[in-house]
C-alpha cells in the first residue's frame, strides 16, 4: 500500500493534495513527495523486500504508486558489479560499479518513468510528454506504448542519432527544437500549463523524481544491507545524486540498516559544469551556464536541483569534480577495458570523476566505493567509433597473416 | 505597445487567472514592481525578503535568461516578451 501523506513544498514546507502539481504557488519551490514513515516502518522488513520481485518494484513501500498498478518492464534491481580491474588500477580494493545501463531502454530513466507513467494512468491522463537530453525521451515513448498513451517528446535537435532512433521506434510524435536543453525546457514548461498532458519532468516531476531513489536502496540491500562509504553519481539537473541519497537515508529512517556515513560525491563534464563551480566557489547557489560538452545527457546549464545537490554535497562531505572533456571518452574506454561495461558519455564523466577524487585523497583504498553508471554506451558511439579500425583482411591465412603483421597486431 | 509578461500557473490565482499581462517599465525590477501595483502578492511570490529573484524562479527576457543579462536590472522595452518558468528537473 501507499504511504503518501502530501505534496510538500521544498522551499517553505506548504503542503498540497496528491495532484500532477509540481510547483508552490507561494514560493515556487518544487514540490516533493512526503510520507508517514511510521507507517513505512511498520510494514517493511528486509525479508519482505527480499520477497518482492527483482525489480525496482520491490520497493514500492517508498513509492507513491502500488507495484500491483505499476507500469513495469523489469526496471532495476540491476547488477551492482564488484569491478576488481579497474579498482587495481585506480587503487581502490573495494570498488563497485552499479550497471544502470541494462534497465529496459538502458538507462537509470526507467525508473522515474515507470513510477510517472503509472501515476499519469491513475490521474487519468491520455498523454505522456517529456522534454529530454535523450535517455528520458527513449523511456517515455516505451512506457508510454506500454500503457497504450500517446506520447510526445521534445529534444534539443543536436542530439545523439542513436537517442533520437532509440525513441523513434517506440512511435512518440518527435519534436526536435533547436537551440539547447535549457531553451527546450523553458519552451516546454510554458507549454505544459496549456495542456492537459502528463509531463514526467514537469507537472508529474514530484512522482518521477522518487523513482531515482531506488537507486539508493539497491546499493544498500547489495552491500548486503549496508550504506557503502562513497558514491560517485552523475550530475545533469542534481536531482539524481539528491534522490540516491534521499534513498538511503531512508533506510535508515525506517530502521533498515543502522546508520549512512555515506560521502556523496558528484561529476560533472567540464563543459557544463555549474554545480561544481558553485561547490568550488563556496557557494548555495548556481549561476547557470551554456553547455558546451560532448556529455549531451548531461548538458543542462540551469540545473533546477543544483540548490539540492550542494546542500547535500555539504551534508555528507561529498566533493564535486568536473571531468574534462578529453577525459570523457578515456573513461568510456578505461570501464570497458577493464570490467566489460560500455557505458555513455555520462558513464564517462563519472569515471574519469572517480580518477580525480582518488587522485586528490578524497577516497581511501579499503573504503567502499559506488560508481553510478546510468546510460548504455550503444546510445553515443560517436564518441568511441574514432578508435575502430579493424583489421581487413580476405578470408584466406595469407591475406590473413599479411593484413595481421602489416596492422602491427 | 507595452512589455508582455507570460503568467505561468502558480501565480494565476493572484492575476486574477491571466495569463498575459502587459506593463509599461524600463527595467526587469520595473516591470515587477508594475506587476504588483496591478496585482498585490505578485512580488512576493518572485522576490525574497531581501528583494532578490528567488532560487527556484528562472525569468527570461525574449528567451534570455536574466541572470545572463543584468538580473532585476535587465533594461525591458516595449515589445519584449517576459517569461517567468519555474524549474524543471533534468531530462
Amino acid at each position: 500500500m501507499s504511504h503518501v501523506k502530501s505534496l510538500r513544498c521544498r522551499g517553505c514546507g506548504s503542503d498540497y493534495p496528491v495532484e500532477p502539481l509540481n510547483v508552490c504557488e507561494f514560493c515556487f519551490g518544487p514540490l516533493e513527495v512526503s510520507y508517514d514513515y511510521d507507517s513505512i516502518a511498520r510494514s517493511v522488513t528486509r525479508e519482505s523486500i527480499e520477497k518482492g520481485p527483482a525489480t525496482m518494484w520491490r520497493y514500492d513501500d517508498f513509492l507513491p504508486v502500488d507495484r500491483k498498478d505499476a507500469v513495469d518492464m523489469g526496471t532495476g534491481f540491476t547488477p551492482l558489479v564488484r569491478a576488481k580491474n579497474l579498482g587495481r588500477m585506480l587503487g581502490l580494493d573495494r570498488l563497485y560499479i552499479k550497471n544502470d545501463a541494462v534497465n529496459p531502454t538502458y538507462s537509470f530513466k526507467d525508473r522515474p518513468v515507470s513510477v510517472t507513467t503509472t501515476k499519469a494512468l491513475e490521474f487519468e491522463f491520455e498523454v505522456l510528454a517529456c522534454v529530454s537530453t535523450g535517455n528520458l525521451m527513449g523511456s517515455v515513448a516505451a512506457h508510454g506504448a506500454r500503457a497504450g498513451m500517446k506520447t510526445i517528446v521534445f529534444f534539443p535537435a543536436s542530439l545523439e542519432k542513436g537517442k533520437i532512433v532509440g525513441a523513434a521506434v517506440y512511435g512518440p510524435t518527435l519534436v526536435a527544437l533547436e537551440g539547447t536543453y535549457d531553451d527546450a525546457n523553458r519552451f516546454c514548461s510554458e507549454l505544459a500549463d496549456n495542456n492537459r498532458w502528463a509531463f514526467v519532468n514537469i507537472n508529474m516531476r514530484p512522482y518521477y523524481a522518487e523513482g531515482s531513489k531506488t537507486l539508493g536502496y539497491e546499493v544498500v540491500e547489495q552491500l548486503g544491507w549496508k550504506a557503502p562509504d562513497h558514491c560517485v553519481v552523475p550530475a545533469a539537473s542534481g536531482e539524481l545524486h539528491t534522490k540516491i541519497w534521499k534513498g538511503i537515508q531512508e533506510m535508515t529512517d525506517v530502521g533498515l540498516i543502522d546508520r549512512a556515513n555515506t560521502k556523496m560525491h558528484l561529476a560533472q563534464p567540464e563543459g557544463s559544469s555549474p554545480i561544481v563551480e558553485a561547490f568550488r566557489m563556496g557557494s548555495k547557489q548556481v549561476r547557470p551556464v551554456k553547455p558546451d560538452t560532448i556529455a549531451k545527457s548531461l548538458a543542462i546549464g540551469n540545473p533546477a536541483a543544483g540548490p539540492f545537490a550542494l546542500e547535500t554535497l555539504a551534508a555528507t562531505g561529498g566533493t564535486a569534480v568536473a571531468a574534462l572533456e578529453e577525459e570523457i571518452e578515456e573513461g568510456i574506454r578505461l570501464l570497458a577495458e577493464t570490467e566489460g561495461i560500455f557505458t555513455e558519455t555520462a558513464g564517462g564523466v563519472v569515471i574519469s570523476g572517480l580518477r580525480r577524487l582518488v587522485n586528490e585523497g578524497k577516497i581511501g583504498r579499503d573504503e567502499v566505493t559506488v560508481a553510478y553508471v546510468t546510460g548504455n554506451g550503444f546510445k553515443t558511439i560517436e564518441v568511441v567509433e574514432g578508435n575502430v579500425r579493424p583489421v581487413h583482411s580476405a578470408p584466406n591465412l595469407d591475406s590473413f597473416e599479411a593484413a595481421m603483421e602489416a596492422h602491427g597486431a | 505597445m507595452s512589455v508582455t509578461v507570460r503568467i505561468p500557473t502558480p501565480i494565476r490565482r493572484v492575476t486574477n487567472g491571466e495569463d498575459r499581462v502587459a506593463v509599461d517599465a524600463e527595467t526587469l525590477q520595473g516591470v515587477i514592481q508594475a506587476m504588483e501595483d496591478q496585482y498585490p502578492g505578485v512580488k512576493a511570490r518572485l522576490c525574497d525578503d531581501q528583494g532578490e529573484i528567488r532560487n527556484f524562479v528562472n525569468i527570461y527576457i525574449n528567451g534570455e535568461d536574466v541572470r545572463f543579462l543584468e538580473g532585476l536590472g535587465s533594461s525591458t522595452k516595449s515589445g519584449d516578451e517576459i517569461s517567468i518558468v519555474p524549474a524543471v528537473a533534468g531530462g
